[in-house]
């Protein structure tokens, strides 16, 4: 599975035009709790979205509306242009993977893939011969040929993983969803099953919004990620967006790791620690803030030119160089710095540090550690 | 030092190592022996009883049981009885169960509660109740009869009482298996186009067959052997409101312990071929739910 190419190359006529998704102020309660909250998104034909978050986020509900399992308390769905929100999930040409596949564990591997066409009012539905002639074709798609006569329970995960898909690409769908489509793969499956459905996505030109909770899985496959919180969407953009232009607290926490440094703001002044810092506050408001940045975005300065002082606690041989922790005055949790072992400082030496890149936000703003029930 | 330690401790030990739970030779074999003459004596000598009674008098005389027309009735009356309350319980417990296990609504833990009641309760006193609520002084009971229909000592009475006394049966099996099963394959075979009835003909039937099947049995044979609520509300009309179970008594009351015997080896006959339909969907059943069974 690894060497061979991910997707048959010959399958051409897999290729179909997705649709185009706008969700406009949807919303949904579930008893007190609300799962969403004002979410309002817009999806190109063909784009290949990520919905990621925290559990409770949010995320599975928005892609169960999309298909139409749920129904929103408010706002509404369009599915290239026109009314979606209350059309039956039946007519809605959504293939739908779902989290454990929740394949017909009764049926064959081959029934399991010609379900969505037998179910078919008669008129729509293709003679016997065309079902058993399409669901080869899906099997060959997916590299399950010869596997049609086995039941779900002899497949493995990854193998499952792929009737699931074959058997919402039966109906022919403008929009593909999946939930958490490599949740329950372990790693080395998960890194091969990706790159698989980039390039399943690529080959049908559909519209795919997956929802996940592992970063690297929506950074590394996305088009586009939406970042969802507490039932809002914290942000839409590009993964080079997220990374460099984290719009809120709880982006560039969760959205790779992130230090926070508590600050002061007075009068266009960040002040650290009785130093002050060279950050544009872009008009924040006096008062308390908290700086954010990568660790990669700390670095030792020139002696005099750092805005922060840090003092060694340990150092350790990696293979790249030498690993400092380092503490800073003012800050609670040590940082720890990479650099290469002819550089490197001497245990318990004060050392000047310095920001090459940083973000500032208010301290009343919740980032992703100060949010209780963590992924 | 330490070596000669630990020979001496293996000296004293027995030859075979045993585990800390498990019972001395002796222990287990009183167990078994305790266990099977409890059940010979409980259990397969009645019932071996029964059928060397229903011979007693030769294999023509337990026949010339089944000529007799009042024998006959009841055997049609039991079988009625079934056909209408079986069909009703499975019906109520499939509807039962599936609201128990797909959805949350107020009231749902008294409602797994009020399934059981009749597990719970005499049968006599189910039976009492509803002479009470349909008997000619009873709270429907004028209704009714000011419209010529008679319910109690009647079949309609009995076919009630069964229906009563046998419905936790379907409804019991299946909320457990519909529950773990959840709703997710539904909502696969409703985003593929499927309709709602189609989807629980193709998908849900199919998942919970065995189980229903196993519900149903165990309803049947306790529908066809109900004694004590349709004692109460049958009258004992001979030819008319006897089932199977109240002409054993009736006969065995008159000393006719031939027909009578021969009337219940009929009810035995069908715990015991219950009883072997049981254990074989055990382990058919067992093989459906780990999902690795051929088609059946």
């Amino acid at each position: 599975m690894q060497t061979r190419s991910p997707v048959a190359q010959e399958d051409t006529n897999m290729k179909k035009h997705g649709f185009s998704i706008k969700i406009e102020g949807v919303a949904q309660d579930f008893g007190a709790f609300a799962a969403l909250r004002d979410v309002s998104l817009d999806i190109k034909p063909g784009e290949l979205v990520a919905l990621l978050g925290p559990s409770g986020s949010g995320k599975t509900t928005l892609l169960r509306v999309i298909a139409g399992l749920n129904a929103p308390d408010r706002g509404r769905v369009l599915f290239d242009g026109e009314d979606a929100t209350y059309l039956p999930v039946q007519d809605r040409k959504v293939g739908m993977v779902f989290q454990n596949y929740a394949l017909f564990k009764h049926m064959t591997v081959a029934d399991n893939i010609a379900y969505g066409l037998k179910v078919r009012p008669r008129r729509l539905r293709p003679s016997k011969a065309e079902i058993i002639a399409r669901v080869e074709e899906l099997l060959r798609f997916v590299q399950l040929e010869g596997l049609g006569v086995r039941f779900p329970a002899q497949l493995s995960g990854g193998q499952r993983q792929r009737v699931a898909l074959a058997r919402a690409l039966a109906i022919e769908p403008r929009v593909l969803l999946l939930d958490e489509p490599f949740g329950a793969l372990d790693a080395r499956v998960r890194k091969d099953l990706r790159r698989w459905l980039r390039e399943v996505h690529q080959q049908t030109g559909l519209t795919t919004i997956f929802v996940t909770h592992d970063q690297d899985e929506a950074m590394e496959l996305a088009d586009r990620v939406v970042v969802l919180n507490e039932g809002r969407i914290e942000q839409i953009g590009t993964p080079e967006e997220l990374y460099d232009r984290p719009a809120s607290p709880f982006v560039i926490s969760f959205v790779g790791e992130a230090v926070a440094l508590p600050v002061t703001v007075a009068d266009g002044h960040v002040n650290f620690a009785g130093r002050e810092l060279h950050i544009d506050t872009h008009g924040l408001r006096s008062g308390p803030a908290k700086v954010f940045f990568r660790p990669a975005d700390i670095a030792v300065a020139s002696k005099g030119n750092g805005e922060i002082e840090g003092r060694v606690e340990s150092l350790r041989r990696t293979p790249a160089g030498m690993r400092a922790t380092i503490a800073i005055e003012g800050y609670d949790q040590t940082l720890e710095i990479d650099s290469p072992v002819e550089q490197a400082a001497s245990l318990g030496e004060k050392i000047p540090l310095s920001l090459t890149k940083a973000r500032i936000f208010p301290a009343d703003v919740p980032g992703f550690d100060n949010i209780a029930d963590g992924i | 030092m330490s070596d000669i330690l630990i020979a001496s401790t293996q000296k004293k030990q027995s030859p075979r190592l045993r585990g800390a739970t498990e019972d001395t030779a002796f222990a287990r074999a009183l167990l078994i022996l305790i266990a099977i003459l409890f059940l010979l004596l409980f259990l397969f000598a009645p019932l071996a009883v029964v059928f060397v009674e229903a011979s007693a008098k030769g294999f023509s005389a337990f026949l010339d049981t089944f000529h007799e027309a009042d024998a006959l009735a009841a055997i049609r009356l039991t079988l009625i009885v079934a056909a209408i309350s079986v069909p009703a319980n499975l019906i109520f417990g499939l509807s039962a169960a599936w609201a128990i296990a797909k959805f949350s609504f107020p009231g749902k833990s008294l409602l797994i509660t009020l399934i059981d009641l009749p597990f719970s309760v005499s049968p006599v006193v189910s039976g009492l109740v509803y002479v009470l609520v349909f008997g000619a002084q009873g709270l429907f009971g004028k209704w009714f009869s000011a419209h010529g229909t008679q319910i109690i000592f009647a079949v309609p009475g009995i076919v009630l009482a069964t229906i009563f006394v046998t419905f936790p049966f379907v409804a019991r099996e299946l909320i457990p298996l519909m529950q773990e099963q959840g709703t997710v394959e539904e909502e696969a075979a409703l985003t593929l186009g499927a309709s709602g009835l189609r989807t629980f003909w193709t998908v849900t039937i199919p998942n919970i067959k065995w189980g229903l099947l196993y519900g149903v049995l165990l309803c049947n044979a306790r529908a066809m052997g109900e004694f004590g609520a349709v004692s109460v509300v049958s009258g004992h009309i001979r030819g008319l409101t006897n089932t199977i179970p109240l002409q054993v008594e009736i006969l065995y009351n008159e000393y006719n312990s031939v027909a009578a015997f021969a009337m219940a080896v009929l009810l035995a006959s069908l715990a015991l071929v219950t009883l072997g339909l049981k254990t074989f969907l055990e382990w058919k059943y067992a093989d459906a739910l780990s999902g690795r069974s051929r088609r059946h």
